[in-house]
This record gives C-alpha cells, structure tokens and sequence, in this order.
C-alpha cells in the first residue's frame, strides 16, 4: 500500500463519518486549549507578581522593626513583644555603611487633605528625596526635598489628588491643609498606577520629619536601603543586621529581608502554581484522550467486520495497524492544532479583558498540551486496531 | 493446485468440541468448477474458509501451489489471500461508506498499483460487470444483485487463481441468483478455478463436480 494512499483512504473514512470525527477532534481540542489556557493564567500571576516586584528594584533590603517569627516567612507576619523603635538615626548609620547606595526611611499614614475648598483622606508617605529613584517613581511637575531644605514643609501630590485639587493644572506652587499642617506644593507625580498594593496616583509624600509629627510617632515604618551591587546583598543584610543590634544595645530585634529572597519565594510559589493548574489541565486533557479513546474504540469494534473483510482481500495485520495508525493521527493531528488555536486565541482574550496579567501561555505548555493530545489519540486509534488485526480474518468477518 | 490431506476443524462450545471439519482429503484441479452442498453446520463454510486461509485448521496439511500454506506467517498468509485468492460472501461485505468503484479499487491500492493504472483498471472491470452507470454508487443505493457484482468484481479483479463463494446468492432471489452464477460461471470459463457452496440443489447441479458434506465429512464426490 503507497503512503499517499494510506493518507487518503484513513482520511476518506473520517469525512465519511463527520460528527464522529468533529466530536473526537471537539474533545481533544477543548482538552488541548484547557491545558495552554490554564498555564497561560497562572504563567501571567507569576509574571504579573514578579514585574511588581521588579519594579521597585531587585537590590533592594527592607529593614522593618520587629523579629519576624520565622526566616523567610511573609513581611506581614511579623510577630513578637513591642520591639525597640527604628529611629531615623538608626537610619542614618545604615546609610553609612559602604555596601549601601541609598536609602530612604518610610513612614506611611492616613491623613485629610484640604486644598481649593476641597476635603478627602489621603494615604501620606513621609520620607526623603532617595524614595523615587529607589522605588522607580517619576515626579511630572516640580520636585521634592533636596537635601539642603530636608525639613521644610513641602509636598508631593499623586497624579490623581493634584487632578482631583486642582483640575487646571496649577498645583505647583499652592498651599494645601494636610491635617492641621500647612505645607506648600513643590512637585507632582507623574501617573503610574498599582506598584505594591498603593495607587501612587492616590499618595502624598511630605518629608520623614513631618510625617512622624503629623503620625506621632518616632518609629519608622519600614527602612528601603538600595544595596550597591547585587552579589553584596547577603553581605549588606549582615551588616545592617549588625549595625542595628549594636545599636539596639544588642537585641536583634529588626528584621532585613532581601527584596530578591520575597521575590524568589514568590515565584516559587506561583511556579508550583502554574505547575498545579498545568497538571490539573493534563489531567482533563487524559480525560478527553479516554474519551476519545472510548469514541475510537467503538468506533474500531464497530468497523471489526470491515477488518475482516479488508484481511480476507489479502491486507497483512500491518497494513490494517498504518490504517487505523493514520485515521488516529489525523484526529490527534486535528485536535491538538485545533486545540493550539483555541488556547492562543483564548489566552488573547484573556489578556484583552485583563490587561494587567501578562497570560502567556509558557513554551513548553503548548509543547505538553500537543503531544499528550497525539500520544493520547494515537493510542487511543491504535490500540483496539493492534487487537482487531490479530484476530483470524473468519472471526474478524463474522463480529458485527 | 489445491491439496487437503487429513485437515480438521474443531471448535469448542463450552466442553463440547465440534468437529467442523474431520479429516477431510481432498484434491482440486486448477480451472475445476465445483459446488459444495450440504445440511446447514455440515462444515461447507468452514472447508471453504480453511481454503481461502481465512481460518486455520488445528490439524493437516494443506498444499496450494504444491506449498504448505498452513506454515506461513500472518504476512505471508496475507500475500497468498491477496494474489491467488477470491472471495464471495453471502453478505457481501462491501465497505458501505465507499462507492462501487471505490470498493473495487480497495485490493488494487492493497498491492500498491498506481492511481493511473488503477483507474484504466476498474473503468475496465466496471464496464466488464456491467456496473458503470453505477460506479459513483454507494452500497447501500445498489440492489442485491449489484452489490453481489461489485462483490464479484471486487474479488476477481487482481485475477485470482481461485474464486471461493460462499452462498453468492443466498441474499437473492431466484432469477438475480442466476445471472449472478453465469457471472461466476463466465469466469470459471476463463480459467478461474471455482468453488461456490450453496443450499440451492438446483444450482449446486450445475458444477461439473459436486461435493456433498455431513457432519465435517466429504459424503460423496462426484464428477
Ligand atoms: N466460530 C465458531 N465457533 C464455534 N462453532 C463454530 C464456529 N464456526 C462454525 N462452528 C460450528 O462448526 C460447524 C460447521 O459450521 P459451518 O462450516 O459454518 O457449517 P455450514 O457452513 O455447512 O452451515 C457448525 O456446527 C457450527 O456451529
Ligand atoms: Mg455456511
């Protein structure tokens, strides 16, 4: 039998039966697309959480008072008795050491803001010029807090507040109300949405000083220290470790977190996660390859008598396997392109109507999801054919 | 050409063994016309079977081309079925989704033959079988006496060197079960060796050899 042949004749039998094959191709295409759809989603979270991350910069170290409970464990989970404070001076002598580029001290609060006849709450960051180049932030208008006027009363309002004040456009230069303290605007920030669960476009920054009056407190809330170079980072979290419990009169009571170490747990996290849904979707791609292996063996018991028929004319056991070998193909061929298409225009859709997530189906999802597809069908078509050739061409012809 | 030494049959239904076929010799000449008679679960289909190596027999020899055909691989099997062999069933066992022509052409792709000779091929033997204004039909749009010629068609167009019909006409009435046995008989007068079983006494009559069988045994033989 010529190849050609083989192809034409296998293919003749599926549009001989369409809603067969259209149903066998249906399953393995939805299993297929579930598969890059369902990486695709979970692929886009981890991205979507890294480029948050990434953001605010990868040198990053976070110092925050208090032991957390475990290493390694959340930020938020920080546990312990009242710790010491974290002063600005402690600050100040983390900034010294050689390994630390910036820093900048944070102290973050809800105040009302009045301005123009206005009135709202705001969320208020106290902290110092290094805060934008650290955290990647733009001013559009003006600036804020050069280091000669540190403590002058000066503010920075998000993209959203300055619109919402001052609709014209004239923010630089007014005097706003921030509680009962007068500040005067010096610069605007430039919009930029979401970064680590704050709307910079909904946040003032007043300097360190002002924010501690205006919050009576004099613990900082969190101390960001850009670390030089990268490889440093362990070496810097000592020593800022260090540089604090000698000046906390030897209690460790602070805790420095790599920026990096969070963002790797993160994507270690959200990796098993995508690697969780992947293996949920194989799974329902191994259920429709039963399903279509169910479809196919019917399909193969019912078509017995056509074996026989087809051995009787003289078709070696061979020949019958590359028939219903090529009829499998074809389907899993169809299915799994079908299914590709339906994933990649799926995961287009997802990324239209959720512009933030990032969901590109990975690589080797699209890889997985195709060929458990052809494994799963081929198998599926092959199987029962291997059987049926067996059988002597008498007993093949007289099953029905 | 064809010879059966002590060749038997049996099947087993439950612990009872049936003897299909018990120890049959028998010899058959190339180009003879024979018919195969006898009380229905005599053994005729199963000998025919056993002749046209659909089936194997659990004892005996069986020379085709003074070969022992009964050693042969599946494969082998398989070539000798395809080059020698015919085979006419009573149900016709036509691929229903394949038009007359199509069914035809199956053994011719089976060989390998080139779409260009395959087509002078079956234009050839659909004009011989009279089916050319049928030949983009599908089974199921012929009536009986054309599915048994495309049938027919089908098993004699590679030019077997027998031609094994087991009831041709027993799905046909009187008069189309006829001019389908002068179909077979015109190619027994060609050359081809025939061997048709049947029911009907009137057409078994007309083979130049008749066997009768009872109970897997050859009862008479007569020429
Ligand atoms: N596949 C089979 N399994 C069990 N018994 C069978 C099988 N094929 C045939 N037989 C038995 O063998 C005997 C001969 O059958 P068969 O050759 O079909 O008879 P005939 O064609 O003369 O009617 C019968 O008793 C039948 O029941
Ligand atoms: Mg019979």
């Amino acid at each position: 039998m010529k190849f050609q042949d083989l192809l034409r004749f296998s293919l003749k039998t599926l549009t001989s039966h369409p809603a067969r094959s259209f149903l066998i191709v249906l399953a393995m295409a939805l299993g297929v697309a579930a598969v890059i759809m369902l990486t695709a989603l979970g692929d886009g979270a981890r991205r979507y959480v890294v480029n948050e991350f990434s953001s605010i910069g990868t040198n990053l170290v976070i110092v925050m008072p208090g032991r957390a409970e475990t290493a390694g464990s959340f930020p938020g989970a920080v546990m312990g008795q009242t710790p010491r404070d974290l002063t600005l001076d402690d600050a100040h002598w983390v900034g010294r050491l050689p390994q630390v580029s910036r820093y900048a001290p944070l102290n973050v609060g809800v105040a009302e803001l009045s301005a123009a006849g206005k009135l709202r709450e705001v969320t208020l960051m106290g902290t110092t010029a290094d805060i934008f180049p650290i955290r990647h932030m733009k001013l559009a208008l003006g600036k804020f807090l050069s280091s000669s006027s540190e403590s002058s009363a000066q503010i920075v309002l998000g993209a959203k507040i300055a619109q919402e004040f001052f609709p014209d456009g004239n923010a630089l230069g007014q005097r706003v109300r921030l509680s009962d303290r007068r500040f005067l605007v010096t610069g605007v920030m430039a919009v930029q949405g979401e970064s680590m669960g704050y709307n910079s476009d909904e946040l003032v920054i007043i300097p360190i000083q002002h924010a501690q009056t205006l919050l009576n407190t004099t613990s900082l809330f969190r101390l960001l220290v850009e670390i030089r170079y990268h490889d440093e980072i362990d070496s810097a979290r000592e020593a800022i470790r260090q540089t604090l419990i000698q000046r906390h009169d030897g209690e460790d009571d602070v805790t420095v977190i790599a920026h990096d170490a969070v963002l790797a747990t993160f994507e270690r996290i959200l990796r098993a996660l995508t690697l969780g849904v992947a293996g949920i979707a194989i799974i329902s791609l191994a259920v429709a390859g039963i399903l279509v292996m169910n479809v196919m063996l019917v399909s193969v018991s019912q078509r017995t008598a056509e074996i026989g028929l087809l051995k009787a004319i003289g078709a070696p056991a061979a020949i019958i396997r590359y028939i219903f070998l090529a009829e499998a193909i074809w389907l899993s061929l169809a299915g799994a392109l079908g299914g590709f298409i339906l994933g990649q225009a799926g995961s287009w859709a997802l990324r239209l109507a959720y512009p933030q997530l990032p969901a590109w189906p990975p690589l080797w999802a699209n890889f997985a999801g195709i060929a458990v597809a052809l494994l799963a069908g081929i198998l599926a078509g092959l199987l029962p054919a291997v059987r049926a050739a067996k059988l002597d061409p008498v007993n093949a012809l007289g099953k029905r | 050409m064809i010879q059966l030494s002590g060749i038997t049959r049996i099947f087993h239904m439950g612990d009872q063994a049936i003897h299909a076929l018990d120890h049959i010799d028998l010899t058959i000449d190339s180009g003879e016309y024979i018919s195969i008679m006898g009380p229905s679960g005599s053994g005729k289909s199963t000998l025919l079977n056993v002749i046209g190596l659909l089936d194997r027999p659990d004892s005996g020899h069986y020379l085709l081309d003074d070969k022992d055909v009964t050693a042969l691989s599946e494969t082998e099997q398989a070539q000798v079925r395809r080059e020698k062999i015919g085979f006419v069933f009573q149900s016709f066992h036509l691929i229903p989704r394949l038009t007359a022509a199509e069914n035809i052409e199956v053994p011719l792709i089976l060989t390998g033959m080139s779409p260009a000779e395959r087509k002078a091929r079956i234009a050839e033997t659909l004009q011989a079988f009279n089916l050319s204004d049928r030949a983009h039909h599908r089974p199921a749009e012929l009536s009986g006496g054309q599915r048994q010629r495309v049938a027919i068609a089908r098993a004699t167009i590679l030019h077997p060197t027998a031609l094994l019909a087991d009831e041709p006409t027993g799905n046909l009435d009187h008069r189309i079960g006829s001019e389908v046995m002068v179909l077979l008989e015109a190619l027994n007068q060609a050359g081809t060796t025939l061997i048709v079983v049947t029911h009907d006494r009137e057409l078994g009559l007309r083979a130049r050899r008749r066997i009768a069988m009872r109970d897997g045994r050859i009862e008479t033989d007569e020429r």
